[in-house]
């Protein structure tokens, strides 16, 4: 199922629907009491669960049977980027009036704004080289090392989020444990690689001298 | 004390030309429009006013709609849509409010006595939340003082120390677990601030008592000072010889000060003061007043203060 031409198509229509249903609340006015604040919320929410996806995609696609899941990885990042973008521009028109003195002042000055930004700058160049061309141009392992940006944009994000809220935790808490465990599984993989080629190496050494 | 008036009112300051030149359709939608509002209200009842007030501003005021639905009140839940609908069925009476401390004549005052404290006013104040957002409400109550000259506060009383009501029972998500402060909710004024006539205890809006969400049945009304300040559903009120604590300082006392005068000067640490947004906008293009406007009446208060350091 995973490897059907339809579930890309449905996937990026998923990914679509959230902006869809926001952009039909803009243009009925019924983005309730505080109309910014909501599209903050919304277009911030969007962003970080699919940064979340995102973060999900390898260490899934591990187990049986879901390793197609890679196919849908840079939708799902592109998205994110998007939904981000969103968010920025919502911050800057609606909340700052495009003023860029102080905008440069907030990004400087508030670390939840320079997080944020921070996160959402390090997403640009993976949006850029996301293509396949772009993946043959840098080669496949300096591509792979420049992508594990989005590390860091998790972690902006997560940073972004729980220096925002002024008591109430639990939903950054939420998704920082979503980022780190996803962290936490890759650094538990490289770990076993590395001992996995260790062991090897060192059970070679152990077989060419016994045939010695 | 000078209280300055606000210029003259014009019925086109208070009501908008488009609903005077409509008026015949808008009288027309008035009795599905009451009856709307009325359920979404729950239990509020219509409170006569008797004095308009000097103190009013000229401002469009803001759609109780907003008022209601858009709420701070985290012993109803910390997301802003959530105490309208956990509030509804808040008991309110009886009501009793303990004024006690450093003062002649402690006692507990019923709602109904403090009811008949004071002429009811109607008056229109500015409302600054420290989230840089801005509404404009028609109260109804009377100045705070009005009730603590009845108590005769002590020459010892410097400050009053207000409390929240706090009930698990009617509010189970009122737990610092849940939503990361301490309850019971308490706030602080200075004795001159309190007695200030701008403070107020207000006991309605709109032209009925208060709905829960907004505080019900009587809460304070500081317009000078950022809303939290603001305290509702009050229970207590106590005179002090020091500075009382406050729980957003006690939550977190880098960002919020004892005084939360609104000053577009002094930044809260994570966003600019100087901008609003005047709800229902889109904007955040409204420009932030020292004292949220009222200078003219407050500033006296902070003669030769930093207002940097007094935050």
């Amino acid at each position: 199922m995973l490897r059907s031409r339809w579930t890309k198509l449905i996937l990026f229509l998923a990914c679509s629907a959230p902006f869809g249903f926001l952009a039909w609340r803009f243009y009925q006015q019924d983005l309730g009491p505080n109309p910014l604040e909501t599209l903050q919320h919304f277009t911030g929410d969007w962003t970080i669960r699919l940064i979340v996806a995102t973060l999900a995609v390898t260490p899934l696609r591990k187990l049986p049977r879901l390793s197609d899941l890679i196919r849908f990885r840079r939708m799902l990042g592109l998205f994110a980027f998007f939904y981000g973008c969103l968010h920025f521009l919502v911050y800057l028109y609606f909340d700052k009036l495009f003023d860029f003195t102080e905008i440069v002042k907030d990004v400087g000055k508030r670390p939840f704004i320079t997080a944020g930004f921070a996160g959402l700058a390090a997403m640009a160049p993976l949006a850029l080289t996301s293509t396949k061309g772009w993946v043959r141009r840098l080669g496949g392992k300096r591509w792979q090392r420049l992508h594990r940006l989005i590390y860091f944009t998790g972690i902006a994000a997560v940073a972004h989020y729980f220096w925002l809220v002024k008591s109430d935790i639990r939903l950054p808490f939420l998704y920082a444990v979503l980022v780190f465990g996803l962290l936490l599984v890759r650094v538990g993989y490289a770990y076993n690689r590395k001992h996995a080629s260790h062991s090897h190496r060192l059970a070679d050494r152990v077989s060419r001298a016994a045939s010695e | 004390m000078l209280i300055r008036k606000s210029g003259d009112l014009r019925h086109s300051d208070i009501t908008p030309k488009s609903i005077y030149v409509n008026r015949r359709r808008f009288l027309a939608a008035a009795p599905a429009a009451l009856l709307a509002t009325r359920l979404a209200r729950g239990t509020t009842s219509k409170l006569a006013v008797a004095v308009k007030s000097p103190f009013s501003t000229t401002e469009p005021v803001t759609s109780p709609n907003v008022v209601e639905r858009y709420n701070n009140f985290y012993e109803f839940g910390t997301d802003k849509g959530e105490p309208s609908r956990n509030a509804q069925n808040f008991k309110t009476s009886p009501w009793m409010v303990s004024v006690e401390g450093e003062c002649a004549k402690p006692r507990k005052f019923g709602m109904e006595e403090i009811l008949k404290l004071a002429p009811l006013e109607e008056r229109i104040y500015r409302h600054r939340c420290v989230e840089a957002w801005s509404i404009v409400v028609p109260w109804i109550g009377f100045s705070l003082n009005a009730l603590l000259k009845q108590v005769e506060p002590a020459p010892k009383a410097k400050f009053v120390a207000f409390q929240s009501y706090w009930d698990l029972k009617q509010m189970p998500l009122a737990t610092p677990m849940r939503a990361g402060i301490e309850f019971p909710y308490v706030e602080g004024l200075r004795l001159d601030e309190a007695m200030h006539p701008l403070a107020m205890l207000a006991v309605g809006m709109y032209g009925e008592t208060l709905p829960p969400q907004d505080g019900a049945p009587v809460r304070l009304v500081v317009p000078w000072k950022y809303g939290f300040k603001s305290i509702k559903s009050l229970v207590k009120i106590k005179l002090v010889g020091s500075m009382p604590p406050t729980t957003w300082n006690l939550s977190n006392a880098h960002e919020y000060g004892f005084y939360s005068n609104v000053n577009p000067q002094v930044d809260h640490p994570r966003w600019s003061q100087k901008m609003e947004q005047r709800l229902p906008s889109l904007f955040r293009n409204h420009p932030t007043q020292m004292f949220n406007g009222y200078g003219e009446q407050v500033a006296s208060l902070y003669t030769g203060m930093d207002l940097k350091k007094n935050y």
